[in-house]
């Protein structure tokens, strides 16, 4: 690496003569080693899926989750170190707690990801702390209809609380993904960790944009995008941890919510057949070089 | 004039004479709630064989003036419970700030578990003792109604000494006289309550409400009811107290337009 021996990499806030900041950089290379995180932004929801890569045989199956609710409408998972992750999600607890102490109203995800982006960003600036060795996926679904104010107890003015646009549409899917320098933007499919380049592959193939796509449909698109993700990592067992965040018509009424087992199970089967489909046509095109066939199978 | 921004918003020295600065003297006795400001009156609650009814008025008094007329006492938690809240309204919305956080809090944990009634009583009886203990009490009495962990039907109170108590039927307030007698004449033990149907429940409520409409001046004749059952929680905030009769009025002596 460049960076090596030129000393611009020895601490943190310092920038090096072409305007980079090593520290920084290192801190996105413990992310890319991190176990694949993605988050989809539905139609009617949003879904988080993590790729839990097991790293004892003694730790309990579905324990030790990695996806965390920061408020009861949105979500957090992140690849990279798992004890900084843990630090983000407390500290994106407070600020959401924070908010409501204030505004009396729940946090929207876009503030939450404002807040938490500057937080995030003020420890590239100091030499007393590190960057933090995550990038996070946050998921929310802001309130379509108008919420009553947090302990409020008259019904308030009948045209409501006042201060909307008229024809703007207000609240419904978010998805933001904020990076070691404090980065952050919203996206419509986001992945991040060691198998984010085969994972943002596949979410361009979805056509997210358009909003078509159904939470449903969702949750069995990031399975299978955690399973194809999973090549890059392949000699490591996983679990696929998946939670979701529906409208308030939908399964979960936007709560953040763990995907039920059975539907968690259905994608997990979806997703290993197409995989299993997949490989049969890769082991019949490999026939012809029977050598390389036999390295396939190991 | 003085300019300076510390000398913003105050009384002009020259015109009112110079700030008593005792008074903004941060030390000395400390006062607490000595009394509450905005009230609400009774709820009313009665357990039958599935679940539980719980009601108590839209009112919210400011002294003896009917000053909020729209005001909701029964709180809804976890889909599970209902929390209907007498006394001080400032301090019912306090605590309904307090177990939304819990509710929060709760989430963040995904073992699928969620708080049930009988949580809900311990945990506000803990918060109402600690604040009287402190000599700064929540100015409630709240009855918590739903489903304990068995998914029985749950009634418990507990007021601003931190004092519980559970029965099959309970009255906070004036409820407490007019309306506990006639409950318990329907449901005078639990066996009794276990055998009442909801439409039996429904009734006896809804009478109480009238009765306690007739003869509570801080009541109003709009109320919210809700039924607790495993099936979830039915709420309906905006009810009318209906065949009145005030006939009895008349008969009525010492006091208004008859003295004798």
């Amino acid at each position: 690496m460049t960076s090596i021996g030129t000393g611009y990499d020895l601490t943190n806030s310092v920038f090096s003569p072409d305007g980079r900041n090593f520290q920084v950089e290192y801190a996105v290379k413990a992310v890319e080693n991190g176990g694949t995180s993605i988050g989809i932004r539905c139609k009617d929801g949003v879904v988080l899926a993590v790729e839990k890569v097991i790293t004892s045989k003694l730790l309990k199956p579905g324990a030790n989750k990695r996806i965390a609710t920061i408020d009861r409408h949105m979500g957090v998972v992140s690849s990279g170190l798992v004890p900084d992750g843990r630090h983000f999600v407390s500290r994106a607890r407070d600020e959401a707690a924070s908010w409501r102490q204030v505004y009396k109203t729940p946090i929207t995800t876009k503030d939450l990801a404002s807040r938490m982006g500057g937080y995030l960003q003020a420890y590239t600036l100091y030499s007393s702390v590190r960057p933090f060795g995550i990038t996070a996926i946050v998921a929310g679904w802001d309130s379509e209809v108008e919420l009553p104010v947090d302990g409020e107890v008259g019904s308030g003015p009948s045209i409501g609380s006042g201060g909307k646009v008229e024809g703007k549409k207000f609240g419904g899917p978010a998805l933001y993904m904020i990076e070691p320098s404090g980065l952050y933007w919203g996206y419509y499919g986001a992945a991040t960790g060691k198998g984010r380049q085969s994972a943002k592959a596949e979410l361009e193939k979805l056509d997210l944009a358009s909003g078509n796509l159904s939470l449903q449909d969702g949750v069995k698109e990031a399975a299978k995008i955690i399973y194809i993700a999973h090549a890059d990592n392949k000699d490591k067992e996983f679990e696929l941890e998946m939670t979701w965040i529906s409208n308030l018509d939908g399964p979960t009424k936007g709560r953040h919510e763990e995907v039920p087992k059975d539907i968690l199970e259905e994608a997990e089967r979806l997703a290993k057949k197409e995989l299993e489909g997949d490989e049969d046509e890769e082991e019949t095109k490999e026939e012809d070089k029977p050598a390389d066939g036999d390295k396939m199978e190991e | 004039m003085n300019h300076l921004p510390q000398a913003w918003g105050r009384p002009r020295d020259d015109y009112y004479g110079a700030y008593d600065a005792s008074y903004f003297q941060s030390n000395g006795p400390n006062q607490h709630t000595q009394q509450p400001i905005v009230t609400g009156t009774s709820v009313v609650a009665l357990k039958f064989k599935d679940g539980v009814v719980i009601a108590a008025d839209n009112l919210a008094s400011y002294g003896s003036l009917a000053r909020f007329t729209d005001v909701k006492r029964l709180r809804t938690f976890a889909d599970t419970s209902v929390v209907g809240f007498g006394g001080d309204v400032s301090d019912m919305q306090y605590l309904d700030r307090l177990l939304n956080s819990l509710d929060t809090e709760e989430a963040y944990t995904s073992s699928g578990h969620t708080l049930n009634a009988r949580n809900l009583h311990i945990y506000l009886s803990k918060v109402l003792y600690k604040r009287r203990s402190d000599f700064n009490p929540l100015w409630n009495q709240v009855l918590v109604a739903g489903l304990d962990e068995e998914k029985k039907p749950f009634l418990a109170s507990a007021d601003l000494l931190g004092t519980t108590f559970s029965a099959p039927s309970l009255a906070t307030g004036f409820g407490a006289h007019l309306a506990q007698p006639l409950l318990r004449k329907v449901a005078p033990d639990e066996e009794a309550a276990a055998t009442l149907s909801k439409e039996q429940a429904l009734e006896a409520v809804k009478e109480s409400m009238k009765v306690l409409f007739y003869r509570d001046a801080r009541s109003m004749d709009k109320y919210s009811i809700a039924v607790v059952t495993k099936e979830g929680i039915d709420l309906k905030e905006n009810e009318k107290l209906e065949n009145q009769s005030w006939a009895f009025a008349d008969q009525i002596r010492g006091y208004g337009t008859q003295v004798n």
